[in-house]
């Protein structure tokens, strides 16, 4: 499968990765190389078998409901660009 | 037995310049589980707390930070498929759903595409006594909440609180089987209203705790039967998404511009886009919301750091077996064991508390019409007047029934309740206490009735003359004879004893 530059500039720009014009061509060459390997990988027959999700048998880990995290509000601004009364202050977003 | 039978109400017919249209409603209702913690970490989901202050790292997306599901928020999104009927999957999945939002610091929301908690179910959608749709329920899922972005406290910055950051959602996603905007509201107001019972949610719409996503496309008439018989979408017109909508009132109106835009489109030759769109309530129209170039491509994949959710049926049997009375069989009961009507029942059931409070009153009181009208009328009336809620309520079942009993026994006449109900209401105290201190006991000794009639037909002949003419005078003496009573006469026996004596004069 091909990937063209339009679509490789699309995919970096859903992604919010910054790619320049001038490296898309080997950026799209790289994803067709790894979706060819995911279609080789297709061609295995898979009918019925039910996917693997981790190798040892394991029941997802649960938590009871309490409240046992939080109350830092100055560590989680801490990395923060700009943060004021209390809130991260982005450049504006109006839909 | 519990089932109250019904009929389907008419779908909104809308008339354009042209032709005659149809409506054809979906919703997706995202209920807030009614849970301490978030959904995959341990902060508090409490509302209206410092900015930022009810997060984690892991809301944060922190690198490195892992998700623990919270056992709870499931139970609670069980419970709900349970409540709407629906089908339990045993096990259920969790995906990513990736768009940039700078409310959404993980870049990706959590939620399930693939496998959904719950399957199919459905709700009946009372619309009046004898009136309902029956509106199936495709899928529940949970998800996470995003953070709120507040774009109003500063000119140039939009300012983002993460409390509500990973706070657990139901998506609880319909049919398109609703047909008009009152549907609409009633689909809202009935699946809130079990939520409620249920204690999954607590559906408060201000605080965005209960919020609804809107699908709506016209059609012409005709084209939703076929569409029925056949599940085939082709047969319905080209849908537009209202987000976030929290008001029952607004719910309506954006419909009601919505139905009307598309027509409008339609009937000039258009095409409906496929599109979000948002409601302005200042301006009662709603607008778009993203434009095609930028439709969100969510490229979803399993997340990665959660196993498959796998529940046992034995615990889903537990929390059947644990569900309250629901809705629509409490109203059932209510119509077969008290004889109350629909309506009375609809208005009796439409909260938990109410009901509860309803069934103390008639079960002390031993008489269900009566404790209803009294609860219904003088309660609620008097609690409305000063924007009061049943749990506030200055009056307990057990004085109410205590008033009801008086009534009942003939010791007071209904007048002498309501003022005797005020004085509880104001006052407080024991009903039958207060009525033997304040000398309210209504007189159904017949000698004392007697004399004062005859005094009153003694002192009163030319009015006597008339009333022999024309018996509907009667009445006047009856009202002279309980206001010489001060009320407390029992109206049955005066109206007797007028009647007998005026035959007699």
């Amino acid at each position: 499968m091909s990937i063209d530059i339009e679509t490789a500039a699309r995919v970096a720009k859903l992604a919010r990765i910054k790619v320049e014009d001038d490296a898309l061509p080997a950026l799209a060459q790289e994803f067709s190389r790894i979706l060819d390997f995911i279609e080789e990988l297709n061609e295995v027959d898979v009918e019925g078998v039910e996917p693997m999700v981790s190798v040892e048998p394991m029941r997802l880990k649960r938590r009871v409901d309490g409240v046992t995290d939080g109350g830092m509000q100055d560590k989680i601004l801490s990395n923060a660009p700009d943060a004021r009364e209390g809130f991260f202050a982005v450049p504006k977003v109006v839909e | 037995m519990l089932d109250l039978t019904y009929e389907t109400p008419k779908p909104k017919v809308i008339a354009g310049a042209k032709y005659d249209w149809e409506l054809v409603i979906g919703m997706e209702v995202h209920a807030q589980v009614a849970s301490q913690a978030k959904l995959f970490s341990g902060a508090s989901t409490r509302f209206g707390a410092e900015p930022n202050s009810n997060v984690s790292f892991i809301d944060a997306a922190m690198p490195g930070m892992l998700p623990v599901i919270n056992e709870y928020c499931i139970e609670q999104a069980v419970r709900t498929g349970l409540g709407l009927k629906a089908a339990i999957n045993l096990k259920s999945a969790f995906d990513r759903k990736n768009y940039f939002y700078p409310d959404l610091p993980q870049g990706y929301q959590i939620s399930q595409l693939y496998h959904p908690l719950v399957g199919e179910g459905e709700i009946l959608v009372d619309m009046e006594p004898g009136i309902a749709r029956l509106v199936r329920i495709e899928r529940i899922h949970v998800e996470q909440d995003a953070g709120k972005s507040i774009h109003d406290m500063d000119p140039n910055m939009s300012f983002v609180d993460l409390n509500r950051t990973g706070v657990a959602l139901m998506e609880i996603v319909s049919r398109p089987d609703i047909r008009g905007p009152e549907e609409a509201a009633a689909y809202v107001t009935k699946l809130r209203q079990i939520l409620r019972y249920l204690g999954t949610c607590d559906g408060n719409m201000q605080n965005g705790n209960l919020r609804a996503d809107v699908n709506v496309s016209v059609c012409r008439p005709g084209q939703y039967e076929k569409y029925q018989e056949t599940q085939d979408f082709s047969h319905l017109g080209t849908r537009c998404e209202i987000k976030n909508m929290n008001s029952m009132r607004f719910i309506q109106m954006a419909i009601d511009y919505e139905a009307k835009r598309q027509i409008a489109i339609l009937e000039a030759g258009g095409k409906v886009d496929q599109e979000t769109r948002l409601y302005d309530p200042d301006k009662n129209e709603t607008r778009s919301m993203r434009s095609k170039e930028e439709a969100h491509d969510y490229r979803y994949f399993p997340d990665p750091d959660l196993l498959p959710l796998e529940i046992e049926q034995a615990w889903v049997d537990d929390i059947k077996a644990s569900l309250p009375e629901l809705p629509d069989a409490k109203k059932a009961r209510f119509v077969g064991d008290f004889g109350l009507s629909e309506y009375d029942a609809s208005v009796l059931t439409a909260e938990v508390a109410n009901a509860a409070y309803f069934e103390a009153v008639a079960g002390e009181a031993g008489d269900g019409k009566l404790s209803a009208n009294w609860v219904i009328n003088e309660l609620f009336g008097r609690l409305k007047k000063e924007d009061h809620s049943i749990e506030d309520s200055p009056v307990s079942p057990s004085q109410l029934a205590g008033i009801i009993k008086l009534i009942k026994s003939d010791a007071i006449s209904g007048k002498i309740a309501k003022d005797l109900f005020e004085i509880v209401y104001t006052e407080g105290g024991d009903p039958e206490k207060i009525v033997e201190e304040r000398g309210m006991k209504q007189v159904t000794d017949t000698g004392a009735i007697e004399a004062a009639v005859d005094e009153i037909i003694a002192a009163n002949p030319a009015q006597v003359e008339k009333a022999k003419a024309n018996p509907k005078l009667a009445g006047w003496f009856v009202g002279q004879v309980m206001k010489a009573t001060g009320g407390k006469a029992n109206p049955k026996a005066v109206n007797e004893l007028v009647a007998q004596k005026l035959a007699q004069a």
